[in-house]
């Protein structure tokens, strides 16, 4: 048992072919908060990632930073911060929910292509990703991508780094694209929504020109450990932007849906706290004994599906992305839901995986339970023999992060 | 430019080709005379020209992976191509290649206003994505120049974008869903109307990657609800240096527009003499700054970027009093193509990206380099997003003058390369830009990316000629270096 923890590239380039030499496999560890994300890993050796870390270049009026991977998500942040920018993907730590070990790493988020609620209008990790350079499983440093915003020169290999988990690369330095930070934010509430109403409303208000950055549902009985009373189905809508807009644009909302339910708004701080609480899954982390299911579904199907699995298990949930992420918190028995939830996934018509109707991800489980089921969706089998090659072409012998996402990978 | 050697084996098998294709697309659907193939001759890159081997024009699904599935077993290749409008040869044919137009495929499938997205198949048009939900008040975000032409399908494969994606990006970051056929047949679907993949985000590699790794059949994208209101301002600037100090002092208030776009003096114009809007002609440089939203937000905005302006010696602001004039300042902006087209018989347009610090610095270079090879140059410039658009102007008549544009254009995107940029913004590499490749990419960059494409498509037959200025054996690829007994390495820290 070998822990690598190299200081540069070179180093690193050293430590993934020593590996490969021996034909010895890796877990790859930023700030190891994550390590409970995907399948159990055991591997001879450890590569610690953490001392490539620290901001290099950073120029806010180029709307791009560069840093290396394993540089501390907060101190990113607080960067990003004091000029008044933010990384406009909302990654979430996920500190609760795993259970506060560890600290985020900016290349953490991206390898797990991690997003909070603001998904729905400024995407996820993968598309604020623009370059990096690293070791693939050959034990060979290459790069791909830029440092520039815009930039469609050869494939777009960040698209995918963003979600292969460190099974492809170990990432050594990382660009990503920043924005401003809004000046002002709103949160327009709506109560008493049962799970349909709520998904309507929610289509309705991503449907206006009032450019909505946040649309989650806190249905009956799911608490939020903040100062703001759920007793009943709550929908909750965010606005951000100048000022003067951010007001215009509640008003409308609190106009446009106060027939569908007790409509209130929450100021800027409160409303920072509200959609940081929902990013970071804080109505589910209390359920610690759990299994938590992050489930991605057209957002019109979001009630539908948690209504099917709710009927099924014992369940709590809530919605964000408008309804097309659904978190479920079931019970650690048997598969922990997994064959209900794929099959509501799925639908009465029953169209099959990999039929463009979503996805589920065991996103916290026992050890035993991620081995035992799939943490992420079975593909068909075209799909999965071509993952397969993609895997190979990177790391032919498996040694980064193998079966991290599917077993013997 | 070197092109694959064709295989004079397969040209000779022509006919015979063809009456195989034949048999899986029936009637008109098979283009073999000469003069009905040279209409497919080149894309929007004109200095290329190639009639193909044959052309097949497939309706369905079923089609296009028989195409795909023949085509493998008999080791032919292929070249994709949706309107052929590329201007980088993405859609450039070979002699001894199959030329595969996705032009049938031109229905919108689904609307779904709930989930605010649309399946269509790949040969609809951009504007026509955005006119099928016009009624509803919804659009589609990338509005590449071509958009009356070209198709979504070619957008997916070029990762299309246009002057509105600083704010709303790429196409990559506007798709849903891809169905897609592999070289082998094979149908994978990527995505679907939900957010991202279970798995590697193989629907994020396919955009963008030039017809090299599967051909799109269907494509599920975003829609997003108009804006409310948009208006735009009109600054002039006697340096070239204060309109790229506005553009980073509005980015550094916070304020990202829909659209920014510089434009130089030659620009200004060349633009001005064709459309007549009343573009100021004694300024260097010439920005047009479009916010869009809220009617509150854009009036609040216009006047912080008034001040802006003003702050960095604008020597002269008009901000748009209604939609026509919002209109009337883009026309020129938008007509500055066909207005350089005007005053040179020949143009050839460039298509890097810098950050923008460098900005006065690329167009002073690049004005010396205009000089040094005899060439007038015009440039227009997505200056929100560093992207950079030189016009070369030519003459294809006067001999040598096309080689001398090409080595110009070439020196400005190695120096593009040089400040810190990139080879391509939004053009893609295609033939054009292929052999620099090797100004950005060292050799192991390279290598991971044909591996990549070796993992799609094993034999090279997918578009090859294309991006990567040279062909490598997946074999050979494929091969470890690994010496045995480099272990233990006792010089690494362990701990």
């Amino acid at each position: 048992m070998t822990r690598f923890v190299p200081a540069d590239l070179d180093e690193l380039r050293d430590a993934v072919a020593a590996a490969l030499a021996a034909e010895e496999p890796v877990e790859l560890v930023g700030g190891g908060s994550k390590r409970g994300l995907g399948r159990p890993l055991q591997t001879p050796h450890t590569l610690d990632l953490s001392r490539l870390a620290g901001i290099r270049d950073y120029a806010p009026s180029e709307l791009v930073l560069t840093a290396g991977a394993a540089t501390p998500l907060a101190e990113i942040e607080r960067a990003l911060d004091a000029a008044g920018q933010m990384l406009a993907f909302e990654p979430p730590a996920w500190k609760m929910l795993f259970g506060g070990g560890g600290e985020p790493t900016l290349g953490g988020v991206l390898a797990c292509n991690l997003a909070g609620p603001r998904r729905i209008k400024a995407g996820a990790a993968r598309d604020h990703f623009l370059g990096f350079r690293g070791v693939s499983g050959r034990g060979e440093i290459f790069k791909a991508g830029g440092k520039v915003v815009k930039n469609v020169t050869g494939y777009d290999l960040c698209k995918l780094m963003a979600g292969s988990y460190g099974t492809l690369t170990a990432l050594e330095e990382v660009t990503v694209k920043v924005l401003p930070r809004p000046e002002a934010v709103a949160t327009v509430l709506v109560a008493g929504v049962d799970p349909p109403a709520a998904v309507r409303l929610m289509a309705a208000a991503l449907g206006s020109p009032h450019e909505v950055s946040g649309a989650a549902y806190l249905p009956t009985g799911t608490a939020l450990a903040l100062a703001l009373p759920i007793d009943s189905g709550r929908v909750a809508l965010r606005i951000e932007g100048p000022a003067p807009s951010v007001a215009a644009r509640r008003d409308s909302l609190l106009r446009e849906h106060s027939g569908a339910g007790r409509a209130e708004s929450l100021a800027h701080s409160e409303s920072i706290a509200l959609w940081r609480a929902i990013g970071e899954v804080a109505p589910l982390t209390a359920t610690a004994e759990r299994a938590v299911w992050r489930i991605s579904v057209a957002p019109a199907r979001g009630a539908e599906v948690a209504q099917a699995i709710a009927r099924s298990l014992d369940t709590t949930w809530f919605l964000d992305w408008g309804g097309g992420q659904v978190w479920a918190a079931v019970p650690e028995t048997g598969d922990a839901g997994a064959g209900i939830i794929r099959a509501a996934i799925r639908g009465p018509e029953g169209h099959g995986i990999g039929h463009g109707t979503g996805h589920a991800t065991l996103v916290r489980g026992s050890p035993a339970l991620r081995r035992a089921v799939s943490v992420f969706e079975q593909q068909p089998a075209p799909l999965a023999a071509l993952s397969r090659r993609v895997k190979e072409a990177f790391d032919p012998v498996h040694i980064l992060n193998p079966g991290r996402m599917v077993e013997g990978l | 430019m070197q092109m694959p050697l064709p295989d004079a084996a397969v040209i000779l098998r022509r006919d015979e080709i063809a009456a195989a294709l034949r048999l899986i697309v029936p009637g008109e659907g098979v283009i073999v005379s000469e003069p009905e193939r040279r209409a497919y001759e080149s894309d929007g890159l004109t200095a290329y020209r190639q009639p193909p081997l044959v052309v097949v024009l497939p309706s369905t699904l079923a089609q296009v992976a028989s195409v795909m599935r023949y085509c493998r077993d008999e080791g032919i290749k292929i070249v994709p191509r949706g309107a052929g409008t590329s201007l980088s040869g993405g859609a450039l044919p070979l002699a001894d290649g199959v030329l595969l137009g996705m032009a049938k495929f031109n229905r919108i499938l689904d609307i779904d206003y709930d989930n605010r997205c649309v399946v269509a198949q790949p040969g609809v048009t951009n504007l026509g994505i955005s006119n099928a939900v016009a009624g509803a008040g919804f659009y589609y975000a990338p509005d590449p120049s071509s958009q009356i032409a070209c198709t979504i399908g070619g957008n997916v494969a070029e990762n299309s974008g246009g002057v509105h994606c600083l704010k709303y990006g790429l196409t990559t970051n506007n798709l849903l869903g891809l169905e897609i056929v592999l070289i082998d047949g094979e149908i994978v679907r990527l995505g679907g109307k939900h957010f991202d993949a279970g798995g590697y985000d193989l629907m994020g590699v396919l955009t963008g990657s030039e017809g090299l790794l599967g051909v799109v059949t269907e494509v599920t994208v975003r829609i997003l609800p108009k804006p409310a209101t948009a208006r735009a301002l009109l600054i002039g600037f006697a340096e070239t240096e204060d309109a790229g100090n506005c553009v980073a002092a509005v980015i550094g208030a916070g304020i990202i527009p829909g659209g920014m776009e510089m434009m130089d003096r030659p620009a200004i114009h060349a633009a001005e003499d064709f459309v007549r809007v009343g573009y100021p002609l004694d300024v260097e440089a010439l920005l047009i700054v479009e916010l869009d939203g809220p009617a509150i937000e854009v009036d609040h905005l216009i006047d912080k970027v008034e001040a802006i302006a003003r702050a960095n010696r604008a020597t002269s602001i008009r901000i748009s009093r209604d939609e026509a004039e919002r209109v009337a300042f883009w026309s020129g902006r938008k007509a500055a193509f066909p207005a350089v087209g005007r005053i040179s018989p020949d143009y050839y347009c460039m298509d890097g990206t810098i950050p923008r610090a460098r900005l006065a610095e690329v167009l002073a270079r690049t004005r010396e380099l205009s000089e040094q090879y005899g060439l007038r140059v015009a440039n227009v410039f997505h200056a929100g997003d560093g992207n950079l658009h030189p016009l070369i102007l030519y003459d294809a008549n006067q001999p040598g003058e096309i080689e001398r544009a090409e080595a110009f254009g070439a020196d400005i995107l190695r120096l593009c390369v040089a400040v810190g940029g990139v080879l391509t913004g939004e053009h893609g590499v295609g033939v054009e830009k292929r052999d620099l490749m090797g100004v950005m990419f060292n050799d192991a960059d390279l290598a991971h990316q044909q591996r990549l494409k070796c993992a799609f498509d094993p034999d090279g037959l997918l578009n090859p000629g294309k991006v990567f200025p040279q062909l490598h054996r997946c074999a050979e690829l494929g091969r470890l270096h690994v010496h045995a007994g480099r272990l233990p390495h006792p010089d690494l820290p362990r701990f």
